[in-house]
């Protein structure tokens, strides 16, 4: 055995406070503790119980957007949370950080945004750091090399109150992605592509490191959009080296180290890398260039199926149960269904990057008729770096509807949903039966995909507009 | 959390994988503030139609499953989102273990810390227990042990700190903060700061 280690094994073996046992889990110490409305308000209830304080406020990233709406408005002043419960729900938000010392960036921050966005925009996500969140797509920061998994509300509480959790190690897999993409498939393609490959438990027990030639050739917002899916194989965390484009990423963002200190974390961050003869418990290689636009055709993450290739069959009972749901056909390819509603954003594709993908189909073109398009930029920031774009008047000018941030449709907790029934090409994440409201039918796919879906009123491949 | 040392009950089984917390409890339902009455939220999409009326093909609509404390469901339940109100409405609802072949992870977690038992069983006899809904198993927890009709037991894996919590009815948080000092020596000595 040699002593070659794995990236993620250099960032657990860093954060050991007290190291596991037969009997006991070890403490991992945790670097960054994103938080939001949604999956912490019985953490700070339990907190008050006990009469606990919050060790380390200053790790602590605080924003709201699942339950915020996204309608648009003159002034943040004029946004109306849709439900009584939602907007207690905000309310106790801002009580709880201001009683613990936490800074909210909430309504009326220029920085609001989805967690999984702000984390990277701020800086704050980091190669080496442990970072957690009530949120499975937490996993969506091992873009930046750093060991970055969701968690429980109890687990938040212990986070909260302690800076640390209780934890097994994980297994190691590797993913190796080489060759290089074809234009028209983007990272989506390639992540939905490995999710239909290992399947949506193929990672369970598992800490995933992405990498190869297509991997190292991915931007930064690619390298989240294929970590956020982690969780949709099932991995507790994906992750991905950091190289010059990490580093290029990070320079001058608010909450990196400054100065001298900038110098030797870009230091520490070149040295976090897996060892050339480092062993992986599991390893899976993908060919990315013969990828095409990749979709989903049934109710998990894993049902994906090229967009011009035959929808598959199989006889057993929740695969046909999926496709009953998803009123679709085995054997004829998904770009004959016609579409309601196109949802462009999202922790996954909800980036400048996804928008410009999305504004490039629709630039000089408008959406179908009987077609409802929203693009919901991940954060208050990307919103306005999309403005100075024009991006707005693009979609706007091609009827398309363009909102404030938030986690929207993808859940459809803000009143953001597809009527029962309806088909909606979504960039975002899961597919599951009622995820975006209930009875809505969900294919996923890259935000050129949704966009060219939204003008042909069908499930269509990007490559046939551009 | 209550203790749980040993379970005498029934099962319900839905026979479907890859069961997500969505489908357990959909996110509308989770601009609660409580942990509590989140059992009438439970899998509500399959048990209730559009106009609220209760499906009559769910088992849990079936007045036989009532009282039952076991689930039985198909590979990989719990995937999905990270929500805990997936645990909270299962218990909520009166369920006390889940057998399946595998769990997520992040769902796997939050039963454990909430009471919950989930617990994994070998592809045949998952395959027996999902053709033969209403049998009645018995599990000690102590030893990690669920006994079948026919009396054979099957030893099913859980982690040994997981297990001391469960069936003392202690929650991890107590433990944790017994590590205070360790914790403090880690942020005082750690050769970078976050």
């Amino acid at each position: 055995m040699s002593d070659a280690t794995t990236l993620f094994e250099k960032v657990w073996t860093e954060h050991v406070v007290v190291p596991e046992t037969a009997e006991t889990p070890a403490v991992i110490y945790i670097d960054l503790h994103l938080i939001h409305e949604v999956t912490t308000p019985q953490a700070f209830s339990l907190l008050r119980e006990r009469g606990l304080a919050v060790r380390r406020p200053d790790l602590t990233l605080a924003t709201m957007d699942h339950s915020t709406p996204t309608t648009p408005v003159a002034s943040f002043r004029d946004l109306a949370v849709v439900g009584e419960s939602a907007a207690n729900q905000i309310r106790q938000m801002e009580d709880n950080c201001r009683d613990f010392g936490i800074d909210l960036y909430g309504f009326g921050s220029e920085h609001r945004g989805i967690v999984h966005v702000i984390g990277p925009e701020l800086g704050a996500s980091q190669p080496g750091k442990t970072i957690v969140c009530g949120d499975s797509h937490t996993s969506t920061h091992g873009a930046f090399g750093a060991l970055a998994f969701g968690i429980g509300t109890t687990e938040v509480g212990h986070v909260l109150a302690t800076q640390c959790l209780l934890q097994r190690k994980p297994k190691s897999l590797a993913v190796n992605v080489s060759g290089r993409l074809a234009a028209g498939v983007t990272a989506k393609d390639v992540i939905l592509a490995i999710i239909g490959e290992i399947g949506v438990d193929g990672g369970t027990g598992h800490v995933i490191e992405y990498r190869g030639d297509a991997i190292r050739a991915l931007d930064m917002e690619s390298r989240m959009t294929i970590c956020n899916m982690s969780i949709e194989a099932g991995a507790r965390a994906g992750l991905i080296g950091p190289d010059d484009t990490t580093i290029d990423y990070l320079a001058r963002r608010p909450r990196v180290p400054q100065g001298d200190a900038w110098e030797s974390a870009v230091r520490r961050w070149r040295s976090l890398c897996s060892d050339d003869d480092a062993e992986f418990d599991r390893t899976v290689s993908i060919d990315a260039s013969a990828l095409q636009p990749m979709v989903t055709f049934g109710t998990n993450p894993g049902m994906v199926v090229g967009v011009n290739d035959p929808v598959p069959d199989a006889s057993d009972a929740s695969f046909r149960k999926a496709l009953d749901y998803m009123q679709v056909t085995p054997g004829k390819p998904m770009s004959e269904n016609p579409v309601d509603v196109v949802f462009v954003g999202s922790c996954t594709n909800g980036r400048l990057s996804d928008l410009q993908q999305a504004a490039g189909i629709l630039e000089g073109r408008k959406v179908a008729d009987g077609v409802r398009m929203l693009v919901v930029p991940g954060s208050q920031q990307i919103k306005r770096q999309a403005e100075e774009l024009g991006l707005h008047r693009i979609f706007a000018d091609a009827g398309a509807e363009w909102r404030e941030s938030g986690c929207s449709m993808c859940l459809g907790m803000n009143g953001d949903t597809v009527p029962s029934g309806q088909l909606s090409v979504s960039t975002s994440n899961r597919n599951f039966e009622g995820r975006q409201g209930i009875g809505a039918r969900t294919v996923l796919a890259s935000p050129a995909t949704a966009a060219a879906s939204a003008v042909t009123g069908r499930v269509t491949d990007p490559r046939k507009l551009t | 959390m209550d203790a749980l040392t040993t379970l005498r009950s029934r099962t319900v089984v839905l026979p479907v994988r890859d069961i997500d917390t969505d489908q357990i409890i959909p996110a509308r339902f989770l601009t609660t503030t409580t942990r509590e009455g989140l059992g009438e939220a439970l899998f509500h999409d399959l048990r209730y139609d559009q106009d609220g009326a209760e499906r009559a093909d769910f088992a849990l609509n079936d007045p036989a499953t009532r009282g039952c404390e076991i689930l039985v469901a198909g590979n990989n339940f719990g995937c999905g989102s990270s929500r805990e109100h997936a645990p909270w409405a299962l218990l909520d609802y009166g369920f006390k273990a889940v057998v399946s072949t595998e769990f997520a992870d992040i769902f796997r977690n939050n039963s454990l810390k909430n009471g919950l038992l989930p617990i994994i069983v070998d592809v045949d006899t998952h395959e027996w227990l999902m053709a033969n809904p209403g049998v009645e198993l018995s599990i000690d927890v102590e030893t990690s042990r669920l006994e079948l009709p026919d009396g054979r037991a099957i030893e099913y894996p859980i982690d040994a700190f997981a297990r001391y919590c469960l069936t003392q009815g202690i929650d991890q948080l107590g433990y944790l903060l017994q590590q205070s000092d360790a914790i403090a020596t880690f942020e005082e000595t750690r050769p970078w700061k976050p």
